[in-house]
C-alpha cells in the first residue's frame, strides 16, 4: 500500500472544458469574427427586415423614366424598368438568403449522416458512397445546377435540391476525414466493446468531436451556396424573372451599367459583404478550434 | 556553405586538455509570451570529455528544454532568459545564428527522440548523411567525405553499400533509423552529444544495441554525452553521473552508484521504488499527486506537496543545491536523513501463492488475425478465478491482438474461447449481454480511451446505463470514483481537465463499475511516467484482490509483472514460448527467448552490481 | 468564389506524417518504377468509370427527367408540334437505345446537331474551347507560382506583417463569388471609377483570344482571384506544418544553413499536398469560366454552355458537360501521378 494518501492534489482544472459552444465563444474574441457578425447582422438585415422598410414596392410604376440617376423618388435611382433601385434592393436579399440557408442544411445534413457512415463502416460501403460523392464531384457545382435547370426548369425546389447536391458530397468528405481518425480512437472501440447500438455511438460519441470542422464547413458551404445561387440568377436562370432578387437586379441591369451603375452596384456589393461576412465567420472558428486544439498538445 | 573553417572552440581531447567540455551554469528557459513563467530554472552542469551524465525526469521536468538548451535552439514559444552554456571559451547563447550553424552537428550534436520524424520522408539517407559533412567542410573534398560516410555505417553496424543508402528512411526499421541518426550525430566528430531518450519505442534487443553502440561511440572518440532520459535503469546501465529534475529545476547530482545506493532526495527516493525490480521481489510504491506546472510552482520546494519528510521550512525558501558527498549535490534541507532512510529500506517479496481456483476463461486452439495473415498461433490457455495472468511480449508478438479477441474487439479469429464454460462469439457485439458485462477491457493509451465531449461523470455511467441497472446510478458512480482514489469532484470535469494517470484510473473505474469478473488490461502503464506507473500498478492489484477479479495483463514491460501477477505467458511471433508461475520464469527461464528477453532488458540492480564490482 | 475545390475525386493519398515508434520495416532493393504504371493504369480505369457514370448521370439528367421536347418549345407548344420535335429527337425509343446512340455518337466524335443553331455540335463548339483554353491556361500559369510563392513566403514570415495582410486578403476573395469579383473589376477600371480597360472582352468571329491583350486583363485578373487565394492558403498551411516538423528541426540541429534547410528540407514537401490543390484548382476554373466569359461576353465553352441551357440545347449541353468532367478527372489523374512523384514512401509502398 502506498505510504501516503494516494488522494490526488485539488489542483485547479488546467484548460477550460471543451464543448461546442466554447469554440463559438473563443471564435468571438478574434477580430475576424466580429468583423464577421457585424457585416452579417447589416446585410442579413437588410435581406430580412428590407421589404419592411422600401419606400415602394418593388414593382411599382413610379412615372419616371428608365435607368435615371438619384432623384426626390428614387434615392439611387432608376432601373432598367423605370423601377425604384433602392426598393428593389432592399426586396432582394430574402429569397437569396432563404436558398442558400435551405441547400446549406440540405447539404449538413445528408452529408454528415453520409460522411459519418462512410469513416464509420470503413469497407465496401465506404469505396461505395465515396465513388458515389465522386461522380458528383466530377461536375463544377455551377455546372450540376444548370444541367438541372436545363431539364427542369428553374423551380424554388430544383434550385434547392441542385446546390443543395453540390453541398452534400464536399460535407460528407470533410465529415468522413474528420470522423475516420475518431473512429479509431479507444473510446469508441470501448463503447463497441460494451455493445452501445451503433446508431448511438455514430451521433453520440463521434458526431460531438467532428463539430468544429463542421461548423467551419458548414459556414463555407453557405458562403458558396449564397455565391452559386446569386450566379444562377445572374445568368438569367432564376425561379422568379420578375422579382427582385440581387442576382437579378445585376442581370438586368449591367447592360446599363456605365450609365446607372447603383442597379448593379448595389445588390453586388451586398452580396460581397455577405459572402465575405460568413467567410470571416468561419475562419474565426477554424482558427478557435485550432488554437483550443494547440494549448492542449503543448501541455 | 563557407570556405574558411570557424575557429574549433575546443582544443581536441589529448591535447593536455582536463577541463570540462561543457559547463552549464544557472541556465533559466522561460515562456515567450504571456506571463514569461519560467520552466528551467537554476540548473546547471557540468561533463568532462568521455563522460555520460545521465538527466532524468519525468515528463514535465524540463528535461528536453535543457538538452535542446545545449545547442542554443529552444523550441516554439519558448526562449532562454539566463545562464551561460560554455564550451571552452565560447558561450553558446551568446552566438548568433551563424555561429550556432557552425556550431551544430560539428561541435555539438543532437540524437532525437524519433528517429522516424527527424529523418526527411522525401531523402535518401545517405544524402541526409552526406549533408552534415558538407555543411561543416568536414574532409578534403567529395571523395573524403563518401569514404568517411561508409566510415560512420560501419561504425554504428549498419551496411556502408551504395544500395543502402539509397534507401528511403521508411524502408528502414526503428533500430536501424535510430542508428542512422547515431551516425550523423558522431559525423564531424563532435566535443558533445545531446541524446534525448534515443531509445523510445524500440524493442528490448535493439535498445541493447543501440545502448552499446552509444556506449562504444563515446568512449572511443572522448566525446561527452548528455543522456536524457526518464527510464533510469536505462541510465544506469549508461552514464557515470545522474541529475534528477523535477519540476524544472535540478534536485540531486552525483555519481551514479553513490545517487542510486543512497539517495538524498525525497523525489529521487520515491522514483527509485517506483521502478520494478526484475530479480528481488519488492512492491511498487508510486508518488500520489503530480508535479506542478510552470507558472504553479508552490512557493519554497516544489516537491514539498508530495513529499513525506516535509516540514515547515520546505515551504518558506527554496533550498539551495548543496555538497552532502564527494561530488554529490543535492536540493533538500533534510537531505542526511533520506539518505539514511534509503540505506535502511530492505526488499521485501510481496508475492502471494493463491490457491488454484476453476478456470473461468479456457482458450482451445485459437488462432487470430487479419484477412490475409495470422498473427496469433494456437493458443491453449487458461484463466483461473481471481488469479492474474501476465502476457508478456514484444511488440508485434501479437498479445494484444490476442488481448482485444478475448475482449471481442478482434474479430477474425478461430478456435474456441470459453467464458464459465460458455462459448464466446467473435465479436463483442454478438455477445449476449452478461457476456460482455463480465468481460470489461483497459486500452493502453488514456489520452484516446475517453470521450473528450462527455464529463467523467458521464464516461462512468454509460456501462451502468447499458447494462440496465437504473437505480442508484449516481452512488455507484461515486462509489467506484472513491475505489480509484478520485474525489467526487472529478464526475463533473472533462477527461483533458485530467492527468494521464487519473484518466487511466477513471478508464479502470468505467470498466470496473458493473462488477465484472474479468479484466483485461492491455499496456495501461506504458504511456504513463514511472511513478505513476507504479500508482496504477498498485492500485490494480489491490482491486484485484478486493474484488477477486481476474485479470490478463498485458505488458511489454517484464519486471512489472512481478507486482501483479502470479503466472506469466511469454510471447513471441503470434506463439507462447513459456508458460509459469512468476518466479520461476523470471529466476530460472527455459525458454531461449525468455532468457535473452531477461538479459536485454536493463536493470538497475544489474547495473549497480556491475559497477560497484569494476 | 460560387462554390469550392473539393478534395480528390479518388485518390488515397496520405498526409506526409512519417510514423511513429519503431515501425517494421520491409526491407526492399532500389524503388522499381514499374509500380507507378500500374498505379496509373488503375487510376486511369478508375477515371473512365467515373466518366461512364458521369455520362449516365448527364444523360439521364437532360433527357429522362422532365419532357425534353416541351422544356424547348415552351408551354404553348401545339402537340402536334411536340410530337414532331420528339420525333426529330428519337425521344419515343427505348431510353437505353437512346443513351447508347448517344454514347457511340461520343465516342466517334460525334455529338449531334445543336438544336439552336442546327450544326454539328462539334464544329460549334471547336473554337470556344480553344479560347477558353486559352484564357484558363494564362490564368493558371499566372496564378500558380504566384500562389506558391505568396504561400510559402508568408509561411517563413509568420505572422508579420505580410502574413497577416495576405491571410486578410485570401480570406475576402476566397469568399467572393467570381463573378462578383468580375463586375466589382469591370466597375473599378472600366466603366465608373476609372475607364482604362475594356468592359467586354469580345472576340469577334474568325478573330483569336490573343489579338487584343487588354481586353484579357480584366477576366484573367479575375480568374486569378478566384484561384490564387485559395492555393496561396493551402500552400502556406502546408509550408507551416513541415516548418514545424520534426525533421526541418533536425535539419537545423545538424548546423545546415537555412538556405539548405528551406530549399532541400521544407519546400519539396510542402508542394506534395499542394500539388492536388492546385490540380483541383485548374479544374474548379473549367468551372469558373461559365460564370466570368458571361460577365465579360467572352466567346469561350462558359457562354456556350449558357446559352445553351437558355435555350435547352440538350445536344450542346450534353457534350460540354462530359468535356468538362473529362477535364476533372484527367486533372485529378494528374494531380494523383504528382503526388505520388514527390512522395517516396507511397511509391514503394504501391
Amino acid at each position: 500500500m502506498s505510504v501516503l494518501n494516494p488522494l490526488v492534489t485539488n489542483e485547479p482544472p488546467l484548460v477550460q472544458p471543451r464543448r461546442a459552444t466554447g469554440v463559438l465563444r473563443q471564435a468571438l474574441t478574434l477580430g475576424r469574427t466580429r468583423v464577421g457578425v457585424a457585416l452579417l447582422i447589416i446585410v442579413g438585415g437588410i435581406a430580412v427586415f428590407g421589404p419592411l422598410l422600401a419606400p415602394h414596392g418593388p414593382q411599382d410604376y413610379l412615372g419616371l423614366l428608365p435607368n435615371q440617376g438619384a432623384s426626390a423618388k428614387a434615392l439611387f435611382g432608376t432601373d432598367h424598368l423605370g423601377q425604384d433601385v433602392w426598393s428593389r434592393f432592399l426586396d432582394g436579399g430574402r429569397e437569396i438568403l432563404l436558398l442558400a440557408l435551405a441547400a446549406t442544411v440540405i447539404g449538413l445534413v445528408v452529408g454528415v449522416t453520409l460522411g459519418l457512415l462512410a469513416a464509420y463502416t470503413k469497407g465496401f460501403i465506404d469505396d461505395a458512397l465515396m465513388r458515389g460523392m465522386d461522380v458528383i464531384l466530377a461536375f463544377p457545382s455551377i455546372m450540376l445546377a444548370l444541367v438541372a435547370i436545363a431539364t427542369l426548369g428553374p423551380s424554388y425546389w430544383l434550385v434547392i435540391v441542385a446546390v443543395g447536391l453540390t453541398n452534400i458530397p464536399r460535407v460528407a468528405r470533410i465529415t468522413r476525414a474528420a470522423a475516420q481518425p475518431i473512429v479509431e480512437r479507444d473510446f469508441v472501440a470501448a463503447a463497441e466493446a460494451i455493445g452501445v447500438p451503433r446508431l448511438r455511438i455514430l451521433f453520440v460519441e463521434i458526431l460531438p468531436n467532428v463539430l468544429s470542422p463542421l461548423m467551419v464547413e458548414g459556414s463555407l458551404r453557405l458562403t458558396y451556396s449564397i455565391g452559386l445561387i446569386a450566379g444562377l440568377a445572374f445568368l438569367g436562370f432564376t425561379p422568379n424573372p420578375n422579382g427582385a432578387d440581387w442576382g437579378v437586379m445585376i442581370q438586368e441591369n449591367y447592360v446599363a451599367l456605365s450609365v446607372q451603375p447603383w442597379g448593379v452596384v448595389l445588390p453586388v456589393v451586398a452580396i460581397a459583404f455577405l459572402t465575405m461576412a460568413t467567410g470571416m465567420i468561419g475562419d474565426g472558428i477554424a482558427r478557435a478550434a485550432a488554437g483550443i486544439d494547440r494549448t492542449r498538445s503543448a501541455e | 556553405m563557407s570556405t574558411t573553417p570557424h575557429p574549433d572552440p575546443l582544443p581536441r581531447a589529448g591535447e593536455g586538455y582536463l577541463g570540462p567540455a561543457i559547463v552549464v551554469d544557472k541556465l533559466r528557459i522561460s515562456m515567450s509570451s504571456g506571463s514569461r513563467t519560467d520552466i528551467v530554472d537554476d540548473v546547471s552542469f557540468e561533463i568532462a570529455p568521455g563522460e555520460v551524465l545521465g538527466l532524468v525526469g519525468e515528463s514535465g521536468s524540463g528535461k528536453t528544454t535543457v538538452g535542446l538548451a545545449l545547442l542554443g535552439h529552444t523550441r516554439r514559444g519558448v526562449q532562454i532568459t539566463g545562464g551561460s552554456v560554455r564550451l571552452g571559451d565560447s558561450d553558446v547563447l551568446k552566438m548568433n545564428d551563424d555561429e550556432l550553424a557552425h556550431l551544430r552537428g560539428r561541435v555539438v550534436s543532437y540524437v532525437p527522440q524519433d528517429p522516424a520524424a527527424a529523418l526527411n520522408p522525401a531523402l535518401r539517407i545517405g544524402t541526409q548523411m552526406r549533408e552534415v559533412l558538407e555543411a561543416h567542410n568536414f574532409g578534403a573534398g567529395a571523395e573524403a567525405r563518401t569514404q568517411r560516410v561508409a566510415e560512420m555505417m560501419r561504425e554504428v553496424a549498419l551496411p556502408d553499400d551504395p544500395a543502402y543508402l539509397n534507401r528511403y528512411p521508411h524502408e528502414l526499421s526503428g533500430g536501424q533509423q535510430q542508428r542512422v541518426g547515431l551516425a550523423i550525430a558522431f559525423a564531424c566528430r563532435p566535443r558533445v552529444i545531446v541524446l534525448d531518450e534515443p531509445t523510445t519505442g524500440l524493442d528490448v534487443t535493439t535498445q541493447a544495441h543501440v545502448l552499446g553502440t552509444v556506449r562504444d561511440l563515446a568512449a572511443a572518440h572522448g566525446v561527452a554525452a548528455l543522456y536524457v532520459s526518464h527510464d533510469l535503469a536505462v541510465v544506469g546501465t549508461l552514464a557515470m553521473r545522474v541529475a534528477v529534475m523535477y519540476s524544472g529545476r535540478i534536485v540531486e547530482i552525483g555519481p551514479v552508484l553513490d545517487l542510486f545506493r543512497s539517495a538524498a532526495h525525497p523525489y529521487t527516493e520515491r522514483l527509485i521504488f517506483a521502478i520494478p525490480h526484475l530479480t528481488g521481489g519488492r512492491e511498487l510504491i508510486g508518488i500520489a499527486g503530480r508535479a506542478p506546472s510552470p507558472g504553479r510552482r508552490p512557493p519554497g520546494c516544489s516537491f514539498a506537496p508530495r513529499c513525506e519528510f516535509v516540514q515547515d521550512r520546505c515551504n518558506a525558501a527554496l533550498p539551495e543545491l548543496r555538497p552532502i558527498a564527494v561530488g554529490h549535490r543535492v536540493r533538500c534541507v533534510r537531505a542526511e536523513e533520506v539518505r539514511g532512510h534509503m540505506q535502511r529500506q530492505s526488499t521485501n517479496g510481496v508475492h502471494e501463492e493463491r490457491a488454484s481456483q476453476a478456470a473461468v476463461l479456457t482458450l482451445t486452439n485459437v488462432n487470430a488475425g487479419y484477412r490475409r495473415t495470422t498473427v496469433v498461433h494456437d493458443i491453449n490457455i487458461e484463466l483461473s478465478r481471481q488469479e492474474c495472468l501476465a502476457l508478456v511480449g514484444e511488440s508485434g508478438s501479437g498479445k494484444t491482438t490476442l488481448a482485444r479477441s478475448v475482449a471481442g474487439l478482434h474479430s477474425i479469429r478461430t478456435g474456441d474461447m470459453l467464458l464459465n464454460g460458455v462459448p464466446l462469439a467473435n465479436a463483442a457485439r454478438n455477445r449476449p449481454r452478461e457476456q460482455r458485462r463480465t468481460i470489461q477491457y483497459v486500452f493502453q493509451n488514456p489520452y484516446g480511451s475517453l470521450n473528450p465531449r462527455r464529463t467523467i461523470g458521464h464516461i462512468i455511467r454509460q456501462p451502468l446505463e447499458l447494462f440496465g441497472s437504473s437505480k442508484d446510478i449516481d452512488k455507484k458512480v461515486a462509489e467506484m470514483l472513491d475505489r480509484v482514489s478520485l474525489s467526487a469532484t472529478y464526475a463533473e470535469r472533462y477527461p483533458d481537465q485530467l492527468s494521464g494517470g487519473e484518466r487511466q484510473r477513471v478508464a479502470i473505474a468505467r470498466a470496473l463499475v458493473c462488477d465484472p469478473q474479468v479484466l483485461i488490461c492491455d499496456e495501461v502503464t506504458s504511456a504513463l511516467d514511472v511513478s505513476v506507473q507504479a500508482a496504477i500498478v498498485d492500485l490494480l492489484a489491490s482491486l484485484q484482490r478486493d474484488l477477486g477479479l481476474s485479470m490478463l495483463f498485458v505488458t511489454h514491460n517484464l519486471p512489472l509483472v512481478r507486482s501483479i501477477a502470479q503466472r506469466v505467458a511469454v510471447m513471441s511471433h503470434g506463439r507462447i514460448v513459456e508458460l509459469g508461475p512468476v518466479d520461476t520464469i523470471l529466476k530460472s527461464p527455459e525458454d531461449a527467448y525468455t532468457r535473452r528477453l531477461l538479459s536485454d532488458t536493463p536493470s538497475l540492480e544489474v547495473a549497480l552490481e556491475t559497477a560497484e564490482s569494476g | 468564389m460560387a462554390s469550392g475545390p473539393s478534395g480528390s475525386a479518388s485518390a488515397t493519398v496520405e498526409r506526409l506524417t512519417p510514423g511513429g515508434p519503431a515501425a517494421q520495416a520491409r526491407p526492399t532493393s532500389a524503388p522499381a518504377v514499374s509500380p507507378i504504371w500500374g498505379f496509373i493504369g488503375r487510376r486511369i480505369l478508375l477515371g473512365a468509370l467515373v466518366l461512364f457514370l458521369v455520362s449516365i448521370v448527364v444523360f439521364f439528367a437532360t433527357q429522362a427527367l422532365g419532357d425534353p421536347a416541351r422544356a424547348i418549345l415552351g408551354r404553348s407548344a401545339t402537340p402536334a408540334s411536340l410530337a414532331a420535335l420528339r420525333e426529330q429527337l428519337h425521344l419515343n425509343r427505348p431510353l437505353v437505345e437512346q443513351y447508347l446512340t448517344w454514347l457511340g455518337g461520343l465516342l466517334h466524335g460525334d455529338a449531334g446537331n445543336s438544336l439552336a443553331a442546327q450544326e454539328p455540335v462539334t464544329k460549334l463548339i471547336a473554337d470556344h474551347v480553344v479560347n477558353s483554353a486559352f484564357l484558363v491556361l494564362i490564368a493558371g500559369a499566372i496564378s500558380i507560382p504566384l500562389s506558391i510563392l505568396i504561400g510559402s513566403y508568408a509561411a517563413l514570415r509568420r505572422d508579420k506583417a505580410f502574413d497577416v495582410a495576405m491571410s486578410l486578403s485570401t480570406l475576402v476573395f476566397a469568399a467572393l463569388p467570381e463573378f462578383v469579383v468580375g463586375i466589382m473589376l469591370v466597375v473599378l477600371f472600366a466603366t465608373t471609377v476609372l475607364h482604362v480597360l475594356p468592359g467586354v472582352s469580345i472576340i469577334p468571329p474568325g478573330g483569336k483570344p490573343w489579338d487584343d491583350p487588354t481586353a484579357l486583363v480584366l477576366p484573367v485578373l479575375t480568374l486569378v482571384l478566384a484561384v490564387t487565394p485559395y492555393v496561396a492558403r493551402i500552400m502556406r498551411a502546408s509550408m507551416i506544418e513541415v516548418l514545424e516538423s520534426d525533421y526541418v528541426e533536425m535539419a537545423r540541429l545538424k548546423g545546415l544553413p537555412e538556405r539548405v534547410v528551406i530549399t532541400r528540407h521544407a519546400l519539396p514537401n510542402a508542394l506534395g499536398p499542394t500539388f492536388q490543390v492546385i490540380a483541383l484548382n485548374l479544374a474548379y476554373l473549367a468551372g469558373g469560366i461559365i460564370v466570368v466569359e458571361y460577365v465579360f461576353n467572352y466567346g469561350g465553352i462558359g457562354s456556350e454552355l449558357r446559352d445553351a441551357v437558355y435555350n435547352h440545347d440538350l445536344p450542346v449541353i450534353q457534350a460540354l458537360a462530359m468535356l468538362i468532367a473529362g477535364l476533372y478527372v484527367v486533372l485529378n489523374l494528374l494531380a494523383d501521378v504528382a503526388t505520388i512523384l514527390v512522395t517516396p514512401k507511397l511509391r514503394t509502398r504501391l
